[in-house]
């Protein structure tokens, strides 16, 4: 499970951070969409990997670490916050700079 | 427990909803119940200050959830220090918001209050998750306020800025992942207790993530790699919201004294004192390209915004030192820089108002309305800022330059900072000549003149004289910052009373 997780996030990381050099503003986005499902997913397995046990104390003797899901809880709010912030803001500059590259104007 | 230590985070958050939620509340209202608020915080940061000032550290576990399992806020000297640092900026940049910046744009009191919850709060928190929480505040805050007023280029600085910032946080959560996946812990005192007995393979991981977390603290303090976004995002800003952000680059500057003199400081086994090995060439070069940048600057906002990387760089350096000698000269040198810096913003904008479309372009222009009032303030803002006698930024240089025994680091320290001082000074000098002396015969009919505004810049501007005047107390102050800041059994013991660390 462990090299199948690892893969997963190193798939996620590396699509993310090309898409996030590139020089538009929508691909941009999406690679920043992409390396904070891949941060969300790390911090998720900072609690080790385990299955078939709950997180609340006292229900088995086994039991599986609590704080990282209410992390990770957290994380997922902020970013989607973000998220939709950055997309207003690409649509504001397509529309004030007519141009969706990130720097504003094409470049020559 | 004292309930007043939330009191900086609570006030700016309930004004700033309140703001946001009572529909069609006057402007005149708006601005009264923001000045109200940023005054009451003065109040409330003058009295943790001297609080603070007794030299005991206090907690605050929000929900009575004892450390390290729940949140706790921590009050020392350096947070207090900050939290009135912050205080008093604010207070003036929004003195200077009310004569009709603030109704460009909407939302702009409840935004500034939430600006100030996060700044606030980020030097109030003693758990790394929750600066992280406080650090998106602040964040969030800030991009809305630096796109205030509209504008193409705000727009264009805002996508860099938005973008840049999203992915340090990508980067903070990582390192904190790490960090709390082999300590266990995110209370910064626990950490530290378990940094200092970590197995040789722990403390490599450990290490790997707090050189990350340097990334992300050296992204939000802008020194050298990663100060790009800086010039251009501030320049365009509007007046009152550049003034505030001379205290942002300083909220990643306090993180970084925070984590790598707690966590990662003389206790850490094998990866003690991690990030000086990077600090010290850094910032000598962040002062350096600060003032290239600032010599090279076609406006006036974008050479404030260069000498806000140098000044960056001279701070870095002092905590890079480490000494209790470096840190306290840091602290004089940060205090002086943020409201200094900040007031600089106001005068430019004062000036930029009376030059029509030329604005801070650093060209020939009209003649200007009040070219003696606002040639006096730029010209006493300069010596402050390039660090000539008699103002704060002399006081903060010689500190620096004094915290050196002569010898290597004072080799590459003393040039650094004395160039450093020398080309701000020409670059001042240059933009000084060509704003209010070589101008033409006319002055223009819509140049604007406001007695308030010149008063809020004149107001923080003369904090270079007071810290002069009393700066015996204020140097007392932060040298028992250092002080306090360089022990780290009490913090320790706020974890784990009774047990010796």
């Amino acid at each position: 499970m462990e090299a199948l997780f690892a893969a997963t996030l190193g798939i996620l990381s590396a699509s993310g951070i090309y898409l996030l050099l590139r020089g538009r503003t929508f691909p941009v986005v999406m690679g920043l969409t992409l390396l904070s499902y891949a941060v969300n997913l790390f911090l998720f397995a900072m609690g080790r990997l385990q299955t078939g046990m709950p997180a609340v104390i006292g229900r088995s003797a086994e039991y599986a670490d609590p704080l990282p899901q209410a992390l990770v809880l957290t994380a997922i709010v902020i970013g989607f916050a973000m998220t939709a912030f950055l997309l207003v803001l690409a649509l504001r500059g397509l529309g004030e700079l007519k141009s969706d590259h990130v720097d504003g104007k094409e470049p020559r | 427990m004292n309930h007043a230590l939330i009191l900086p985070v609570l006030l700016p958050m309930f004004v700033g909803s309140l703001l946001l939620f009572v529909p069609r509340l006057s402007l005149t209202l708006q601005r009264g119940l923001g000045l109200a608020s940023t005054l009451l915080q003065l109040l409330i940061s003058v009295g943790l200050l001297l609080l603070a000032d007794q030299g005991a550290l206090h907690s605050y576990a929000l929900g009575n959830w004892q450390a390290p399992f729940g949140i706790v806020l921590l009050l020392d000297r350096l947070s207090a220090l900050l939290l009135l640092v912050t205080a008093l900026l604010a207070l003036f940049a929004l003195i200077y918001a009310v004569r009709g910046d603030d109704a460009r744009g909407k939302n702009f009191h409840s935004l500034f209050q939430f600006q100030l919850m996060g700044i606030n709060g980020a030097f109030l928190t003693g758990d790394l998750f929750n600066l992280f929480v406080f650090f998106e505040i602040l964040l969030i805050a800030s991009y809305a306020l630096l796109l205030h007023g509209g504008g193409a280029e705000r727009v264009r600085a805002g996508i860099h800025y938005v973008v840049l910032n999203l992915l340090g946080s990508a980067l903070f959560l990582l390192a904190v992942g790490v960090m709390y996946g082999i300590t266990g812990t995110l209370n910064m005192a626990d950490m530290a207790a378990r940094v200092a007995v970590a197995s040789p393979d722990d403390a490599a991981l450990l290490g790997a993530a707090g050189l990350l977390l340097l990334v992300v603290f050296g992204l939000k303090a802008a020194f050298l790699p990663m100060y790009f976004w800086l010039p251009r995002a501030y320049a365009a800003a509007s007046a009152p919201v550049a003034a505030l952000f001379a205290i942002m680059t300083k909220v990643g500057l306090y993180s970084i004294m925070r984590v790598y003199i707690l966590i990662y400081g003389e206790q850490a086994g094998s990866i003690a004192n991690l990030a000086a090995d990077w600090l010290w060439p850094l910032a000598l070069l962040t002062i350096l390209c600060g003032v290239i940048g600032a010599l090279a600057a076609v406006t006036l906002q974008g050479l404030l915004a260069y000498l806000v990387v140098a000044s960056v760089g001279s701070l870095l350096a002092g905590i890079a030192l480490g000494t209790p000698a470096a840190l306290s000269a840091a602290l004089f040198y940060l205090i002086h820089s943020t409201w200094i810096t900040g007031a600089m913003f106001l005068i430019a904008d004062l000036i930029s108002r009376q030059r029509g479309d030329k604005a801070g372009q650093l060209v020939q222009g009209p003649l200007l309305l009040q070219p003696l009032l606002l040639g006096a303030l730029f010209f006493i803002g300069a010596i402050a800022l390039a660090g000539l006698p008699p103002f704060s930024g002399f006081f903060g240089k010689l500190l620096l330059l004094r915290a050196l025994e002569p010898g290597p680091e004072a080799l590459l320290l003393w040039p650094a900072l004395l160039l450093g001082g020398l080309l701000t000074l020409v670059a001042l000098s240059r933009a000084g000549s060509t704003l209010i002396w070589r101008t033409g015969r006319d002055v223009l009919g819509s140049a604007e003149r406001d007695g308030v505004r010149t008063l809020a810049a004149a107001g923080l501007l003369s904090t270079a004289l007071i810290l002069v005047l009393f700066a015996a107390p204020v140097l007392a102050y932060v040298q028992a910052t250092a002080a306090q800041l360089l022990d780290l059994a009490p913090y320790m013991q706020l974890v784990s009373p009774g047990e010796a660390p």
